[in-house]
């Protein structure tokens, strides 16, 4: 009876294995070597522990297969009577404890060239929000918030009939604004937060740190080659927590210097852009789409909400009545909710634009229009209020 | 070795305390023996290994393909959270506690637990405190979305049935303190004369000292979720740094419980195991004394090693050099628990029954799940593997293949003993093999995928990740519904079969298998005499 069973279970691990085996593309299977000298040295560690464990998995698994079938009662073996000897227990005491010290001096090794964040080149502040990034060069004076790209937040939600193979493997690791780097650097990272713990992981450079509301953490890197590496939040971080990625492109420095002033001229730009009067439609064209890459999540596509977490948008008190009231919630965010303040997060213009979009559709009709540059003048008003996010503003606060 | 009729220690024929069980449901609600209570939980954790299991394969369907397709990001992040706590909290805990009621006291002798009416209490808790934390899943603010780890600020986001969660948790806490009371009570006074500590069977010890671990580090968990309570509801700051507290000290907090705990999860199994092997292998557990040590200093050890789960949180180097060499260190004393099992089949006289089988699972994948486990002790590589899959394949191999399955050979080795049936041993073997090919084609890839860049506790992933996640969605569901065959056998292995003989298996050693199959009512009301026959070792 028993080998038969057997027998049938040999046959179907088998016919199980045949279309898998036969299939072509199956990713990658292993970690990324990666581009900065640690990301190296972390893998060597890696494959040696690895290799380390599959010896001794296989001398462990070699016994206990021999027995198996060598001491077994259906072939008349007869049980030995052996059953203790100290010399044997002291040798599998001690061989292991060996091995496991000449694997940690040089894990140790690497671990203290991690840590250690002396004589940076640079140095850029890294803010998790629920669910994007914010980015500060603190030298260039450049920040941005850092989301998932919008077609790919359009694919991901719930029904979309969205053909996922045209992503390919960035599906769901593309943002709107990537942080450029320049390479031969080294980069520290300041990592904080403003609502939960986030985590900053970027594989390709072996860097992987949390980000903890109140608290400031250091990291560093130092990209040996141009590219763009991906990354993940990778701390549960609430409802949206898959869906906020890193791209990280690094370019020569020529590159990288032209980028920056390209930033500062853009910064100029919106100053300027926020100053003009603007057409109603054209206000709630714009709010639409800063609507469904920032509070769509949440409000929802219809602005229907969801009951009992987040409230609807249509017909709303607040988007329909006392204007006021709906800025001073869009900009500073309700304490103690998942409602965070969009001050800072979305331009003078973005602003002004949603807050009209959400009082003229899901059925509002009030037919308010805010130009941007009354919501500047409400904003400036109100600074003091503002300054509840931490703030990364010089470097010097930290160790 | 076969014993003749005559040693059997029960002697209860004609003893004034002579009654069977109370007629009826009363039987169930009011009693307090041992025999009764270790049943209501092996059915409870049996119930709640289905709801959690129903929970998984929500997740893994969710998985199985890129895109959202059946639920929202939110409601899955409350499955991953509420099945964590099911499987550890709901299952491997009391399915052990049930064990230990049950085997305890016929192991050592004893005529039963030795506070019994504590121990109905302790039983009667679970039900009342997992009704509270599966309703939260109905409530306006939805069940925790959190992660079982409860890590605040996230936690701190939820709506007001929190505090019915932290409420369910006190409870499952009081639940487990009273029954390690219970245990560890027994186990100090209740053997009878000849059965010194040094000659009771490895299960007994393994309990013995995962009872220490939960007294010592559930009241810690308590501390720590009721911090959460006051931080959420009462506007302390404990974790949040607005108000001077510090967001990281919750992790240490609940880590110096988790680490242990996560061994609470193991230990019992060890023992099990250990008790396992030698009746199958016909030949003594090799080692006893050093696995006795390698329990203790397991133990020991998991109480300095907790901060190895947070290695990406900023703790100075000095601190992660220490949680480095101590995580390394307790894979010492595991390894040599392994080592002892594999010497003691090692020229034994094997036979495969259902039991032995998963056993051997055990130590294989059980040890594949410790190779991982060493692996994530390198500190620089775990701060690439950290909240990948690869830390979910590696918990997952130590506590499927490893926790759930010795609980598996457990009832397969025990039941005959309990209803006085053999089971269906064909579909016994059927169950160990289905359940083995689909377990390793569930967890496998897991750590392909984790290795590759994919972070758990996401509902959603890149197209690179795909054919791995669904070869896993297929382990899971086929791993899923080949459970339903292991139901169909208890049923049925309750309901009849072939009658089992008082010592069931041939190499069978121990005071459990003096008594007649079914174990009488009571058992040992006069203590038995302990000589070379009745023990173990
Ligand atoms: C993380 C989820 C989330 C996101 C993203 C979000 N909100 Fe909210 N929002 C909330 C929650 C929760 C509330 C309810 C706060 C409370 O309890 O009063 C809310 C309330 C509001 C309200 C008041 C509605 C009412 O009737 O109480 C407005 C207006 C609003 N949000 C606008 C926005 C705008 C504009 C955006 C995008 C720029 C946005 N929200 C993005 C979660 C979110
Ligand atoms: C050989 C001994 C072991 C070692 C060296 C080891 C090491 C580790 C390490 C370093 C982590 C943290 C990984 C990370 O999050 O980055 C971890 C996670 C985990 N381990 Fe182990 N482990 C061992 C055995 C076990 C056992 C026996 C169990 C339980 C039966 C277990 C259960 C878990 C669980 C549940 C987690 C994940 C917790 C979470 O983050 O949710 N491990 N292990
Ligand atoms: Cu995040
Ligand atoms: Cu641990």
């Amino acid at each position: 009876m028993r080998s038969d069973v057997s027998r049938w279970m040999l046959l179907a691990v088998f016919l199980l294995a045949l279309p898998f085996g036969a299939s072509a593309d199956w990713g990658a299977l292993n970690m990324p070597v990666g581009v900065t000298e640690i990301s190296k040295e972390v893998y060597t560690l890696h494959m040696r522990i690895f290799y380390i464990c599959c010896i001794i998995g296989a001398l462990v698994f070699a016994v206990m297969i021999y027995s198996m079938f060598a001491h077994r009662k259906s072939k008349g073996a007869v049980a030995a009577d052996f059953h203790e000897s100290t010399a044997v227990e002291i040798v599998w005491t001690i061989v292991p404890l060996i091995i496991l010290i000449a694997m940690s001096i040089p894990a140790a090794k690497v671990l203290v060239k991690m840590e250690d964040f002396s004589d940076s080149d640079m140095t850029i502040g890294v803010t998790g929000y629920q669910w994007r990034w914010h980015y500060s060069y603190l030298d260039e004076g450049i920040e941005f918030y850092s989301q998932l790209d919008r077609e790919h937040n359009a694919a991901r939600q719930q029904g979309a009939e969205v053909d996922l193979e045209q992503f390919g493997e960035i599906y769901l690791r593309e943002v709107d604004n990537p942080l450029v780097v320049p390479v031969g650097k080294k980069i520290r990272f300041l990592h904080t937060a403003a609502d939960v713990i986030h985590s900053w992981w970027v594989p390709d450079l072996s860097v992987k740190k949390d980000a903890i509301p109140g608290f400031i953490n250091e990291n560093w890197a130092k990209i040996e080659e141009p590219g763009t590496y991906r990354g993940k939040c990778a701390e549960l971080c609430g409802r949206d927590h898959g869906f906020m990625p890193i791209v990280v492109i690094a370019l020569e420095q020529a590159d990288y210097d032209e980028w920056v002033l390209d930033q500062q001229n853009k910064v100029a730009a919106a100053t300027i852009d926020a100053d003009r009067a603007w057409e109603h439609q054209e206000l709630v064209a714009t709010g639409e789409a800063v609507y469904q890459s920032n509070c769509m999540s949440c409000h929802q596509k219809e602005g229907q909400g969801i009951p009992g977490m987040f409230p609807a948008i249509g017909g709303s008190h607040i988007a329909t009545g006392d204007i006021d009231t709906h800025i001073e919630t869009v900009l500073n965010g309700v304490t103690e909710t998942a409602m965070t303040g969009f001050s800072g997060k979305l331009s003078d213009s973005e602003l002004a634009a949603v807050i009209t979009y959400q009082r003229n559709a899901f059925g509002n009709e009030t037919g308010d229009t805010l130009q941007p540059a009354a919501l500047k003048t409400f904003r400036q008003g109100q600074q003091q209020t503002l300054l509840t996010q931490p703030q990364l503003v010089t470097d010097t606060g930290v160790n | 070795m076969s014993y003749s009729d005559n040693t059997h220690g029960d002697t209860h024929h004609g003893d004034h305390d002579d009654h069977g069980p109370a007629p009826g449901l009363m039987r169930w609600v009011t009693t307090t023996n041992h025999k009764d209570i270790g049943t209501l939980y092996l059915w409870f954790s049996l119930l709640m290994f289905f709801i959690g299991g129903a929970m998984a394969l929500i997740i893994r369907a969710e998985l199985g393909a890129p895109g959202i397709q059946f639920v929202d990001p939110m409601f899955f992040n409350s499955m991953t959270t509420m099945h964590a706590i099911v499987m550890i909290f709901g299952v491997v805990m009391p399915a052990f506690v049930g064990l230990a009621n049950w085997m305890i006291p016929m192991m050592i002798g004893a005529p039963d637990m030795a506070l019994p009416r504590l121990n109905n209490w302790s039983f009667w808790i679970m039900p009342f405190a997992f009704t509270i934390m599966l309703s939260t899943l109905f409530m306006d603010s939805g069940g925790p979305a959190g992660g079982w780890t409860l890590y605040p600020p996230l936690v701190l986001q939820m709506g007001d049935s929190f505090a019915y969660v932290i409420f369910a948790i006190h409870f499952m806490g009081i639940s487990s303190v009273m029954g390690s009371i219970n245990i560890v009570a027994t186990i100090f006074n209740m053997r009878p004369p000849g059965m010194t500590l040094m000659h009771m069977p490895m299960f007994v010890w393994t309990w013995l000292i995962t009872a220490f671990l939960l007294v010592a580090t559930i009241p810690v968990f308590a501390g720590a979720v009721t911090m959460l309570l006051t931080d959420r509801f009462f506007d302390t700051s404990f974790f949040s740094a607005a108000g001077g507290g510090d967001p990281v000290m919750f992790q240490h907090i609940f880590w110096f419980f988790g680490h242990p705990e996560v061994y609470i999860l193991i230990l019992p199994a060890f023992g099990i195991v250990s008790s396992i092997i030698p009746t199958f292998a016909r030949k003594p557990l090799f080692g006893y004394d050093s696995m006795v040590y390698a329990t203790a200093s397991i133990a020991f050890l998991s109480f300095i090693v907790w901060a190895h789960h947070m290695f990406t949180t900023g703790m100075p180097l000095a601190a992660e050099l220490f949680f480095m060499f101590s995580t390394m260190m307790i894979s010492v004393p595991t390894g040599v628990k392994v080592f002892n099992w594999v010497s003691t089949m090692w020229r034994g006289s094997m036979s495969f029954e259902t039991p032995m089988l998963f056993a051997i699972g055990f130590v294989i994948m059980f040890t594949i799940g410790g190779l991982s486990g060493l692996m994530l002790a390198i500190t620089p590589a775990d701060i690439q593997y950290h909240d990948t899959y690869f830390v979910v394949a590696h918990f997952h191999y130590v506590l499927v293949p490893g926790a759930i399955y010795s609980l598996m050979a457990a009832t397969y080795y025990w039941i005959p003993k309990w209803t006085g049936n053999m089971y269906d041993e064909t579909l016994g073997k059927w169950h160990f093999w289905i359940s083995t090919i689909f377990v390793n084609v569930l967890f496998f890839p897991m750590h392909f995928v984790g290795l590759a860049g994919m972070p758990r506790r996401i509902p959603d992933y890149s197209l690179q990740f795909a054919d791995w996640n669904f070869v896993a969605t297929i382990g899971a569901f086929g791993f899923g519904f080949s459970q339903l065959l292991f139901v169909y056998i208890i049923v049925k292995c309750v309901k009849g079969g072939e009658k089992a003989t008082g010592e069931v298996w041939e190499g069978a050693r121990g005071l459990e298998w003096t008594v007649d199959s079914p174990a009488p009512y009571h058992t040992f009301e006069t203590a038995p005499v302990i000589n070379e026959s009745t023990l173990t070792r």
